[in-house]
């Protein structure tokens, strides 16, 4: 406690000083705090998935950010960018693109999964914030697009990997309690529907993300099939199967590819429910909520235009 | 006293850093051989000198006055002989004349209190005194607070609020002075209100500062027509417009002057100081000032003499505990990084913060993620991101037709930002860029 201070006078001033402009003091939040906030919050439905589907689907997920983090550092290498390996968003995209698969698919597959995510869908764009559809989405369309067979060969839970259908596309009917815990055959990502609230509440928490897009994507999800002829007893089947927990979470609440804007967002989110009942209900597809985020990406520009707000005391009382 | 916490949409919560200095009562600063007054430390017109080399001087005797409507004479602080009139560049980054004067130590005032009531003058005697003290406003802006209270005869004013909020972090000067002289506070208001002829009075405080609420509240009982507003904790809760928001629940936009809408509003220490300009009959020429941060030794709510030195006060608060990495005049959201320790203090500067080494490092920046942050805390409603995007992309027009001129500078955006974006320096030249158009044209 008896450090003597420095005194003013005996201080050399030249060039010790910082001035820069205003403001002088920054929140300690980081983008790559944010990352690995998802990375955490996608360890319990990462879990779950391991749990359900055996090592595999854990060695599926390394592969796959393995990819991820590797195209991202090679691309960046041959094109003399900075690496931006460190900030984790190739992390989280990895982990999403093996969400997104059956456990089943060859290593080599969701390997170009995450490949085709990081190179063509982010760094071609310009890398990190302006990729102008979710990379994860796009790679599950492209592996859908070429091996289809392999990305709908899923198993049942369990030791015994029988191949079966989701209850989506009319597989097997599994009772709601297993549905929501997870024990019925989905992506390795989509089981758990309450490991990944889990994973969501921590979000919210953390105020990573916020309630708004996930709120009223899957409510007009079941509103929308509700009105198109879905009896209500089964609408919260349609809530738990398939990938529209993981979808309205960890996908549509993606920052770079939805709106800005709160109104922005509900607009984005609305349109995201309407698509996913109407590819469910009248699309040859059993699953609707990849094309859906996607195609409402592509609408965010315009979303944004119309949505801009109005400045501060504009249009009100002058 | 209005128990809901009035506020207004957007805004910052950040850690404050006030406890450095928030029990601290106001404690008289240096008594130093010369001070250096600067004839421009206002908005608007500079100064002339009206003493020359040689001139004995009294505290609180007016030693600089300009003809123009906006400006504000300015006083000895000192009691001695004018030494000197120098160039100097303020802590504003203002070039102006300035005047040096050597004390004797004596401090011998040079001026009398009014002796009469105040309740009784014209409003124009009251902006008359007003003027004569020189008091600007003591938020950090520094404009003349005469021509703000001179009513138009057009306007009607309803209502004067008194902006207690201090919103800027590490600041507590205004804090300070409500709860050691609230009732200079509350008459200060009181007679804003009658050179108006407003019949309401508001003085808003944020909820952090309960004593001062309380302090304040107990004085404001003894006079009718004003009103204790407590106010969220939220940045920038003290913007005159978020204010007026918060208090009235009216939005402004910033194309219009709040008296056209029967508002005015001034800063809690500006109030003081107009109770001592109009009853004691004392000129702005000292200010509480609030010494603080990670490197200095010993932080302190100071009363300084405007023209004492920067250095001369850091060296009044035990110099440093660490080696300082940035000086700040005014808050850390909207005051200025100075480049020397030699520049005098102003009349209107309410902090000096040292930042130790660490804290003064620039962030790394890194890609915009669209997490729209800066988005839901811009008071003012804009999309910080595209306005930077577009001004780093020089489409000025762009940005203009996002109303990027609609931007108050708050820094909010700034400050949330977790890819640590110059947004506010981005939309600030795009600002400039603009405004040069628009005069070539």
């Amino acid at each position: 406690m008896d450090k003597e201070n420095i005194k003013v006078s005996e201080t050399n001033f030249d060039n010790i000083l910082t001035v820069s402009a205003t403001p002088h003091i920054r929140s300690s939040e980081t983008s790559s705090r944010i990352m690995l906030d998802v990375v955490i919050a996608l360890v319990p439905a990462l879990i779950a998935g391991t749990y359900f589907f055996g090592l595999r689907a854990l060695m599926l997920v390394l592969v796959s950010v393995a990819a991820a983090v590797l195209s991202e550092f090679v691309f960046q290498k041959i094109t003399k960018k900075e690496s931006t390996i460190t900030d984790l968003s190739a992390v989280v995209t990895g982990i999403l693109v093996a969400f997104n698969v059956p456990s089943t698919l060859p290593f080599y597959m969701v390997a170009f999964g995450s490949f085709f995510a990081i190179v063509v869908v982010k760094q071609l764009f310009g890398g990190i914030g302006s990729n102008f559809m979710n990379p994860a989405l796009a790679a599950r369309a492209a592996l859908m697009a070429s091996w289809p067979k392999e990305m709908a060969n899923f198993v049942a839970p369990g030791a015994d990997a029988i191949s079966t259908a989701t209850p989506l596309s009319g597989g097997e009917a599994v009772t709601l309690m297993d549905a929501f815990i997870g024990k019925m055959p989905g992506t390795i990502g989509e089981v758990s529907a309450i490991c990944l609230l889990i994973g969501a509440a921590y979000l919210l928490v953390r105020k990573v993300i916020s309630i708004r897009i996930p709120l009223v994507y899957i409510l007009s999800t079941v509103v929308f099939l509700f009105a198109f002829g879905i009896p209500a007893n089964k609408l919260l089947d349609q809530v738990l199967y398939g990938g529209l927990i993981l979808g309205a979470f960890f996908m549509a609440t993606d920052y770079v590819t939805a709106p800005v804007s709160k109104k922005g967002q509900v607009i984005f989110a609305l349109g995201c429910g309407l698509i996913t009942a109407a590819i469910r209900m009248f699309g040859s597809l059993p699953e609707g909520v990849s094309y859906s985020i996607l195609v409402m990406n592509v609408a965010t520009p315009l979303i944004e235009k119309f949505t801009t707000p109005k400045a501060y005391g504009k249009g009100g009382k002058k | 006293m209005d128990s809901r916490e009035l506020t207004f949409k957007g805004g910052v919560h950040m850690h404050d850093f006030k406890e450095l200095t928030n029990k601290y009562s106001i404690e008289t600063g240096p008594n130093v051989e010369t001070v250096t007054i600067a004839l421009h430390q206002h908005t608007g017109a500079p100064c002339e000198p009206l003493v020359k080399i040689g001139d004995e001087v009294k505290v609180g005797q007016k030693i600089g006055d300009a003809d123009a409507t906006i400006t504000a004479p300015v006083h000895s602080s000192v009691s001695g002989v004018v030494k000197q009139i120098v160039e100097i560049t303020t802590v504003s980054g203002v070039k102006t004349k300035a005047i040096v004067i050597e004390s004797d130590g004596k401090n011998e005032i040079g001026y009398e209190p009014y002796n009469d009531d105040y309740t009784k003058l014209e409003p124009k005697e009251i902006v008359r005194r007003v003027r004569e003290a020189g008091i600007v406003g003591l938020g950090g802006a520094g404009f003349p607070t005469h021509v703000k209270i001179n009513k138009n005869p057009k306007d009607t004013i309803n209502h004067v609020l008194v902006n207690g909020a201090e919103c800027e972090p590490y600041l507590t000067g205004d804090q300070v002075t409500m709860e050691e002289y609230p009732e200079k506070v509350v008459i200060g208001l009181d007679i804003v209100m009658k050179a108006m002829g407003a019949p309401n009075g508001y003085i808003g405080i944020e909820n952090n500062k309960p004593e001062a609420i309380k302090r304040v509240s107990e004085e404001a009982k003894k006079l009718s027509g004003i009103k204790v507003s407590v106010l969220k904790t939220k940045y920038p809760q003290g913007d005159q417009r978020r204010l007026i928001d918060s208090i009235l629940g009216m939005k402004m936009p910033s194309s219009l002057r709040s008296t056209e809408e029967g508002v005015q509003v001034i800063n809690s220490s500006t109030a003081a100081a107009i109770y001592d300009a109009v009853i004691l009959g004392k000129p702005l020429y000292e200010k509480v000032v609030t010494v603080t941060g990670s490197a200095i030794a010993n932080p302190k709510n100071l009363l300084v003499k405007v023209g004492t030195s920067l250095k001369e006060v850091l060296e009044y608060c035990g110099g440093f505990k660490e080696e300082p990495g940035k000086i700040i005049i005014g808050g850390p959201m909207m005051g200025e990084a100075q480049f020397t320790i030699d520049s005098p203090t102003l009349k209107a500067n309410g902090g000096i913060i040292v930042m130790n080494k660490e804290e003064a490092k620039p962030p790394v920046i890194t890609a915009c993620i669209k997490c729209g942050k800066c988005v839901d805390v811009c008071p003012v409603y804009l999309m910080p991101l595209y306005l930077q995007q577009n001004v780093l992309n020089n489409r000025f027009e762009e940005a203009e037709k996002l109303n990027i001129m609609d931007c108050i500078e708050c820094g909010s955006c700034s400050y949330v930002c977790p890819s640590k974006r110059p947004l506010v320096e981005a939309i600030r030249h795009g600002k400039r860029e603009l405004r040069a158009a628009s005069t070539k044209k």
